[in-house]
Order: structure tokens, then sequence, then C-alpha cells
């Protein structure tokens, strides 16, 4: 027993080494003055360069939270819609639309965007930030409706079956018994969406339009030129905005949960 | 029910997937039977061509190379993340060691595999370290071959195979470690007989979520593989945008859809046909089908 605890708790020092190190090196030479990875001394000229003079690296971070928030917003939309009819009503076809509605998830990424590049070129829809927003929320749906159903999973129908028999309309069902019971799944679908979006690289890359780049797209230019210190940098800020983004929305989640 | 609003709430659902999901994998099937432009593009005539294209050693090589990358990243991660993950299950501060395995994750996937070129990349650390401390006298080449391929989708996919090993080690009754050390099994015995039979489920979980991602690999093997780890979805790629040969596009990305398909569809159903055999796991099971009418 003993053996195998110290044996498990090597290999788990070790992983944990495994996904820092990678980290921890590109924080440190985010403040290297040398334009290479051999240490030139302390500086902070990556991070000027990186805030007053990457005007088309701020343009796709820009492009990325536009894209993020509206393809969030309507996944969150038509996934949780969706949930409630899948969790609560019998309908015809089903099972068709929930094996459909979890095919996404598990087929590789550039299958989703080379048939939605080669769908574009049919209909004639030329590439552009919209057509980045059209292949997000098709992608982000499913885990909306993933996250929500789950929800949805722990209350039972007869809720909203009482409030029509008290005399709810439809609607008043929906907005003041069926999103509320749901909302920490819903929240938690749109937090999820907003960062796979956000995330994205291969569908992105096929469906992204001339001037329609976003950061992950942005990054991968500045990649095929080498090691770039800005990119240390720019490494550095994404670490913190997540790490702040992610222990705000951990207290939002909690401070609603409780309520 | 008294009323059915079900086709209301699933409308809006039904008509997203069927415009941008179902209807654009038609056409990529449709496009595998047809024959090449001779331009790029398709001729609406009907062809095995995107087919029989496959039969092709190129092909063949680079199928095989997709599916040994998979597979030994595959092996090499469960490896990892088992006793990672044991370790977590048994510790007393689960939460902390959990979040330290989740928080890299949080950081962009391209900053990540950007990380490793910062480091193993020509003019990267370790290039740096090995010529200052005068290991070597020139440049060494880390990147662009299959072990970087493999480096960085293990790196990618760890965490993926740790949480579901997780949840089920953490599930399993330790006291049946002890009941067999008592009954005279040596350590290995008792982990190897008792153990990981138990978490069977788990196992394959994590063969699952780290062999299906990285079969249909695009972006590590582009930015940091070379002529020997060239990956199927670096072919689909290519066929799509240089060669412009749609449907030998699409028949590969057909194969792909298939694979994963068919390894999802033989995955679930091992773990119903583990669910009926594994008495305590039925037992438990047993509440739920109250719900179930």
């Amino acid at each position: 027993m003993n053996s195998k605890r110290g044996f498990s708790s090597v290999v788990f020092t070790l992983v944990v080494l495994f996904f820092y190190l990678p980290l921890v090196i590109l924080i440190l030479f985010s403040f290297n003055h040398s334009k290479t990875m051999s240490w030139g001394g302390l500086s902070f000229r990556w991070y000027e360069e990186l805030f007053f003079h990457s005007r088309t690296l701020w343009n796709s971070v820009f492009n990325s939270v536009i894209v993020a928030l509206s393809s969030g917003l309507i996944s969150t939309i038509v996934g949780t819609l969706g949930a409630v009819g899948i969790s609560w009503y019998d309908f015809r076809g089903k099972r068709m639309l929930q094996v459909a509605g979890f095919l996404p998830l598990i087929l590789p990424e550039i299958i989703i965007g080379v048939s939605l590049l080669i769908f574009f070129a049919g209909i004639k829809l030329k590439l552009s930030l919209f057509t980045v927003f059209l292949a997000h929320t098709t992608f982000n749906i499913p885990f909306v409706l993933l996250m929500v159903t789950a929800r949805l999973e722990e209350f039972d129908f007869s809720i909203v079956e009482a409030a029509y028999d008290l005399g709810a309309r439809e609607i008043d069902a929906l907005l003041r018994i069926i999103i509320p019971l749901a909302f920490p799944g819903i929240l938690s679908g749109f937090l999820i969406a907003v960062t796979l979006s956000l995330e994205d690289f291969v569908i992105t890359f096929f469906v992204a339009g001339p001037g329609a780049s976003t950061l992950p797209l942005h990054v991968y230019s500045m990649i095929r030129f080498g090691v770039s210190p800005v990119i240390n940098a720019l490494s550095v800020v994404i670490i913190a905005a997540t790490a702040v983004l992610a222990l705000s929305a951990g207290n939002v989640f909690k401070y609603i949960v409780r309520k | 029910m008294r009323r059915n609003a079900g086709p209301l709430y699933v409308a809006p659902l039904a008509l997203w997937l069927c415009c941008f999901f179902i209807v654009p994998l038609g056409i990529i099937a449709l496009y595998s039977f047809m024959s090449k432009g001779v331009y790029g593009g398709v001729v609406h005539r009907f062809s095995f061509g995107g087919y029989t294209a496959l039969f092709n050693p190129l092909f063949l090589t680079v199928t095989l190379t997709t599916f040994l990358i998979a597979a030994s990243s595959s092996v090499i991660t469960v490896l990892l993340a088992l006793p990672a993950a044991y370790f977590i299950a048994r510790s007393a501060r689960k939460n902390l060691w959990l979040f330290l395995v989740i928080i890299p994750f949080w950081t962009n996937f391209l900053i990540r595999i950007y990380a490793w070129i910062a480091i193993l990349g020509n003019n990267g650390f370790l290039n740096s370290l090995l010529l200052a401390t005068g290991i070597t006298s020139h440049h060494l080449q880390f990147l662009y071959n299959k072990y970087a391929v493999l480096l960085v989708t293990v790196y990618t996919y760890l965490p993926f195979a740790i949480l579901p090993l997780y949840s089920t080690i953490e599930k399993f009754d330790f006291s049946l470690l002890e009941a067999a050390r008592d009954l005279g099994a040596t350590v290995s015995q008792s982990i190897f007989r008792v153990l990981i039979p138990s978490i069977r489920g788990g196992i394959t979980t994590a063969i699952l979520f780290t062999f299906i991602p990285a079969f249909g690999s695009y972006a590590i093997p582009q930015i940091l593989g070379g002529s020997d780890s060239l990956m199927l979805g670096n072919i689909i790629a290519r066929e799509l945008t240089v060669t412009r040969n749609w449907p030998l596009a699409s028949s590969i990305a057909m194969v792909l859809t298939v694979v994963t398909t068919f390894g999802v569809v033989l995955f679930i159903r091992l773990n119903r046909f583990q669910t009926v055999t594994t008495a305590p796991e039925a037992f438990t099971a047993g509440g739920v089908d109250g719900d179930e009418q």
C-alpha cells in the first residue's frame, strides 16, 4: 500500500511539474530583455510592445470577444429551450434530435470545420466574422444542451404541471418556473460556451474570412514566425485574465447557487 | 402531459443543427462520392475516386501514423493519469490537487503549444541552456517530428484522462484492497486483480477521451509535426485548401467520422455491458430505474 502511494505521489509531482514548467518558463521570459530565450536582464519592453504597438493583436482580441459573447448568447438560448423540450416533452424524432445534439461533442473539430467550410462555399456565403459566429454557435449548442439537461434532470416535471394547473401560460411557466430552476445550468452552459469560443482554433481556422482574425488565429500567425517575446507577455496577460475571470465567475456562481 | 409544447421548444435547436451540422455533414458524405473538378472543387458525377484514392501507399502510411500516434499518446496518458488520479483520490486535499490539475488548461490551447515551441525550438530555452552550459556546441532540433507531437498531445489530453479516472477511483471502496492483502495477495496482485478491474469504466473513458481527439488531431501535428508525423487531419486540410481535391478531402473526413462514431458506440456498449455484469454498480443503479417508465 505504502509503496503504491509513494509511487503515485512521485508520479503526481512529476505530472504537476510537467503541467506548470512550460507556463513558468513563459512567465519568466516575458520579463527578459533579450529577444531570444537566453536571459538578457529584466525588462518590461515586451509588455510595452504588447500594449502600445500591437494594434492588429488587439483587433483580434476584440473580434474574439464579439464572437464569444454573441455565440455564447445565441447558443445558450437555443440550447436551453432545446434542453427543456428534450427533458420534459415527448415528440416525434426526439431520439434523432438527441443523437444530432450529441454527435458534435465527439466528432473531431476538423470535421465540423471542413463540413462548414464546404457548406458555406456551397451556399455562396462569404467567409467573415459572421461565419465564425455561425460555426462557434454550432459547436457551443451541444455543450449548453448537456449542462442544462443535467440540471433539469434534478427536477420533476410535476412542478411545471402544478403551474399549469394553477393557470400559468406556457410563457409564464418558462420565465417564472423553468428558467429560474435551471439557472445554474444555464449560466455554466453560457460560461463554457464563451470559454470554448475564445479557445477555438481549428474550426475558426477553416471558416474565418480575411480580416476576421480571432486571437487564436493571430497567435497562430505569430507562432509561424518562431519565438516571439511578445507572445510570452501575451501569455502572462491571458493567464492572469483567465485566473481573475475564473475566480470571479466561481464566486458569482456560488452566490447564485446559494440564493 | 396536458399540453405538448415540446416541438415549440426544440424547433430552434432542430433547425440550427439541421442547417449547420446535419446538412454540411450530408454534403461531405455526398461529395465523397463525386468526381474532382479540373480546377478543384467537385463535379456532380458519381465516382468512387475519393475512396479508391484512399488505397495509395501515402494515405495508408498516414492512416497508420495517425493510429500509432493516437494509440501511443493515449496509452502514455492513461499510464501517467492512473497513479496521478489515485494519488488525488486518496489525498486529504482532493479539491486543491484537482484545482492544480485544471488551472493550466484555462490558458489558451495555442499558448500551451507555443510554450513548448519556446522551450524546444531551435532558439528555445532548452537549446540556450545546452549551449550556455557547453553540453552541445550547436543547436539541436527537438521539434517538427513525431516525438514533439506525442509530447504535446499527452500534455494537452492528460487532464481529460485524470478527471474521469479520479471520479471512478474516488468511488472505489479501498477496504477491498486491505481485504485482498489480508487474504494473502501481494501489493501488485491487489492492484491488478482488485483495483484495476473495478475502475475499468474510468479507464475506458480516459482512453476514449484521449484517443478520439488525438486521432482527429489537426493543430498539434500542423504546428509541431514534421514529415514523419503527417496525420489524417493535415491531409484533409491539404486536400481541401492546397490540392483542392474536395472528393478526397470528403472521403478522408468520412473515414474519420465513421471511426470516431464507431469508437464511441463501442464504448457505450462496453459500459452498458459492465453495469449489467458488475454487481455493486447494478445494485446502485437500482434507484435510477424507478424514474423510468
